[in-house]
């Protein structure tokens, strides 16, 4: 992609924030080299935004691997063992390796032009954050082939069976994932530095784009929580190779501690995963509603709220666990207040629809089916958050069904609509309409041909994890694979519509789409690759 | 204010930023590590994971609570290929609360070496882990048994009176876990002080 941005020597702003090899006035280092030192937040986020492609389709592989033994009931092409591994990868790869680098990457790329700043506030840091990650997931990629094979234990690896009864591969395992931490801990830094430092003078707080927002707060869950996930994970280590019990039982140590320390990282961190997908779709609603965002200090709020609460709720992944009554009953309540602010926002959404005049541009588009979608996620997570009713549906596909729900046609359709809504900036063209508008709708039918039986077969009792399953679920899980494979068909359309616009297309303006108007539209269409090197005069809207 | 005095202050500001931001991080990370401990409080003082003291209690002097009776039940079970078994000679009893009560286990070693094990307790209801008390049991210590080895020892305990009204029946479970000879503090048949020849 931004191959194609003409570089712009501009040796008089040598001094800018951005410092490093490619502002030191000398020539910019070419091919590899370039990328491997680039310290500039539009290249970083080109690169993280390539790496999560590459995660996605490597993700969606095994997910076909998966799917297509859970064609038909039996065993017929792997064996459980690798079955599990390939479950236990697609989450840690979908998780780690395509949605949070996704989201990384859209913020180095817009958050310093949304908020008119030259650069991320610390760009060599940038890098190297970035460079961690295709270490990281060659490592994890690397522990299929070792003896004993790789992870099979869930994304969620479960003490003790990523410890007592874990693969030797574990700690590479562990290794990739303190990798993996590492680059989001620093790549959160640098985002709430540049947010709260790098401002074009006259920006506010509550004057700064929801995308900008939804990313602070997700950037401070980040730091609250990922040093959670280290310990835990050092703890595994420690349990595996040194002989402590943190979780062994014989050892006088607790199963269970696991899932409470696993989780109190695990719930922030689905949110982590949809708060910068509320503020990519907060953009371009109003954008092709060519009206103002309803609400926008509501939104800032709901933000904040879901993000506070999202720490008191975790045991709502162990209601089976043996909790206490009283602990059953704080968290079936307190999750369903998260519902509230998640409310606030669809209505929001909707209120700004309303009466505005609406088009349909694939941005829109996406964004139009995250809401309805996330919607009946949103909805499933209600049901499950009955601590009764989830007695009988936990670990079934009811759960697997929600969360593909707020995450495929929620999280990921709200990456696509940010592409399509940004690809114009990046490659200063638009991206093909019709190519996209296949793209959209065979995605939305896959996914929903894959997603929505899960609900009923996971009522039904079906197991989640389980590479068989008894007879009376085989109609279920055969359109469930049928549509698995149309969904990862249909992206490779994804990847074309981005090569056509990166070669050429129609030829995109400074203001590419008509109701946009953050400041990222102020700079010329592709994105130089220096822009705000003096900032630009910002004038505070009314919201 | 001039962009030169801008950048001074966005440099400043970024260091500050930065190094809130560490301390908030060593903070997180030390947390996690403080919850560890702090669960195992938590859980002591609530009674909430199931465990029962890994210490011998006292008996608590009190009159038996005649008007009702608890039924309290008995599971073994070994775990992780560990050629042992575990057998309890009474699977459940009825008593009164306030009641001091004996039961025999035995551990037999079928395997064809000396092996160290442990016994793991676990109450359930949890709530109830607060009320049992255990004035003698073999769950403190690890069991060394040789090939083919019986050991007869015995759990002496009591459920005080205070056991909420609701509880009507607990459940104690020993899982037997392998013990690593190396990080065993053995402590063969001290620890058995009444029964052993029983
Ligand atoms: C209204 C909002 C939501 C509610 C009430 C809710 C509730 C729940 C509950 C109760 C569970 C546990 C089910 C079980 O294991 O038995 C669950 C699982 C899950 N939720 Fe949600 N949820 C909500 C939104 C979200 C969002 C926005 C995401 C991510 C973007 C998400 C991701 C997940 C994931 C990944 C799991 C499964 C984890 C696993 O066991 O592998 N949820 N949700
Ligand atoms: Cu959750």
């Amino acid at each position: 992609m931004a191959s194609h941005l003409p570089p712009k020597p501009t040796p008089q702003h040598s001094t800018t924030t951005a410092g490093g090899m490619a502002e030191s006035g000398h020539a910019r280092p070419r091919g590899l080299m370039r990328w491997l030192l680039t310290t500039n937040h539009k290249e970083i986020g080109t690169l993280y935004l390539l790496f999560s492609l590459t995660m996605f389709f490597i993700g969606g592989i095994f997910a076909l691997v998966v799917r297509a033994e859970l064609f038909q009931p039996g065993l017929q092409l792997v064996q459980p063992e690798f079955f599990n591994q390939m479950t236990t990868m697609h989450g840690l790869i979908m998780v780690f390796g395509a949605i949070m680098p996704a989201f990384v990457g859209l913020a180095n790329w817009m958050v310093p032009l949304q908020i008119g700043a030259p650069d991320m506030a610390l760009p060599r840091l940038n890098n190297f954050s970035f460079w961690l990650l295709p270490v990281a997931f060659l490592l994890l990629l690397s522990t299929l082939l070792m003896p004993g094979g790789g992870p099979n234990f869930g994304w969620t690896f479960y003490a003790p069976l990523s410890t007592t009864y874990a693969p030797p591969s574990t700690s590479f395992f562990i290794l990739s994932l303190h990798l993996a931490g590492i680059s989001s801990i620093l790549g959160a830094i640098n985002i709430i530095a540049t947010i709260l430092n790098l401002r074009a003078p006259g920006m506010r707080m509550m004057d700064m784009p929801l995308f900008v927002w939804t990313w602070l707060i997700t950037a401070f869950l980040l730091i609250a929580v990922m040093p959670v996930l280290a310990g835990v994970i050092t703890m595994m280590l420690m349990d595996i190779n040194f002989g402590t019990s943190f979780f062994n039982a014989a050892g006088g140590g607790d199963p269970v501690l696991f899932q409470h320390l696993f989780w109190f990282f695990g719930h922030p961190e689905v949110y982590i995963m949809i708060l910068p997908a509320f503020g990519i779709v907060s953009a371009i609603i109003p954008t092709f509603s060519r009206k103002r965002l309803f609400g926008y200090a509501s939104m800032v709020y709901a933000t904040a709220a879901i993000a506070i609460l999202s720490f008191m709720v975790w045991a709502h992944h162990m209601f089976i666990v043996g909790l206490p009554l009283v602990a059953e009953l704080f968290f079936m309540y307190t999750t369903m207040l998260i519902a509230v602010p998640t409310g606030v926002k669809v209505f929001n959404w909707v209120a700004t629809m309303f009466r505005g005049s609406i088009s349909f541009e694939p941005p829109m588009l996406f964004a139009l089916a995250f809401v309805v979608q996330f919607t009946v996620g949103g909805f499933s997570g209600l049901m499950l958050a009955i601590a009764p009713a989830d007695f009988q549906y936990h670990d079934t596909y009811f759960v697997v069904a929600h969360f593909h729900y707020v995450l495929v046609p929620g999280a990921l359709f709200a990456i696509l609509a940010g592409a399509y809504y940004w690809l114009p900036k990046w490659t200063g063209h638009y991206p093909s309409v019709r190519l996209s508008q296949w793209h959209f709708w065979l995605s939305v039918i896959g996914v929903n041909l894959t997603f929505f039986p899960m609900h009923f077969s996971g009522l039904a009792g079906m197991p989640r994890r389980i590479p068989d399953y008894a007879l009376q679920f085989a109609d279920f899980n055969l359109v469930s694979s049928l549509g698995g494979f149309l969904f990862g068909a249909s992206q490779l359309l994804f990847v074309l519509v981005i090569i056509k616009c990166v070669r050429g297309g129609e030829k995109a303006p400074a203001k590419a789409w008509e109701g946009a108007e953050d400041l990222e539209w102020s700079v010329p269409s592709p994105a130089p690759l220096h822009t705000f090197e003096t900032p630009p005069t910002f004038q505070p809207r009314e919201h | 204010m001039s962009r030169r005095d801008d950048q001074a202050t966005g440099r400043a500001g970024v260091r500050r930023t930065v190094t809130r931001t560490l301390v908030v991080l060593a903070g997180m990370f030390a947390f996690a590590f403080a919850l560890v401990p702090l669960y195992d409080v938590f859980c002591d003082l609530t009674g909430l994971n199931g465990k029962t003291s890994a210490r011998a209690q006292p008996l608590v002097e009190q009159e038996v609570d005649a008007s009702r009776m608890v039924t309290v039940q008995f599971i073994t079970r070994g775990s992780q290929g560990l050629p042992w078994h575990l057998e309890v000679n009474t699977r459940q009893i009825r008593l009164h609360p306030g009641q001091r009560e004996e039961v025999f286990f035995t551990f037999r070693n079928n395997g064809d070496a000396t092996t160290l094990a442990r016994a793991v307790p676990s109450v359930s209801p949890s709530a109830a882990s607060l009320h049992l008390r255990k004035l003698t049991c073999f769950c403190f210590q690890e069991q060394q048994l040789a090939a083919g080895e019986t050991l007869k020892a015995p759990l002496v305990f009591q459920l005080t009176r205070d056991l909420p009204a609701d509880i009507k029946t607990v459940t104690l479970v020993y899982t037997l876990y392998p013990v690593q000879s190396a990080q065993a503090e053995v402590a063969r048949r001290e620890s058995i002080t009444e029964g052993d020849s029983a």
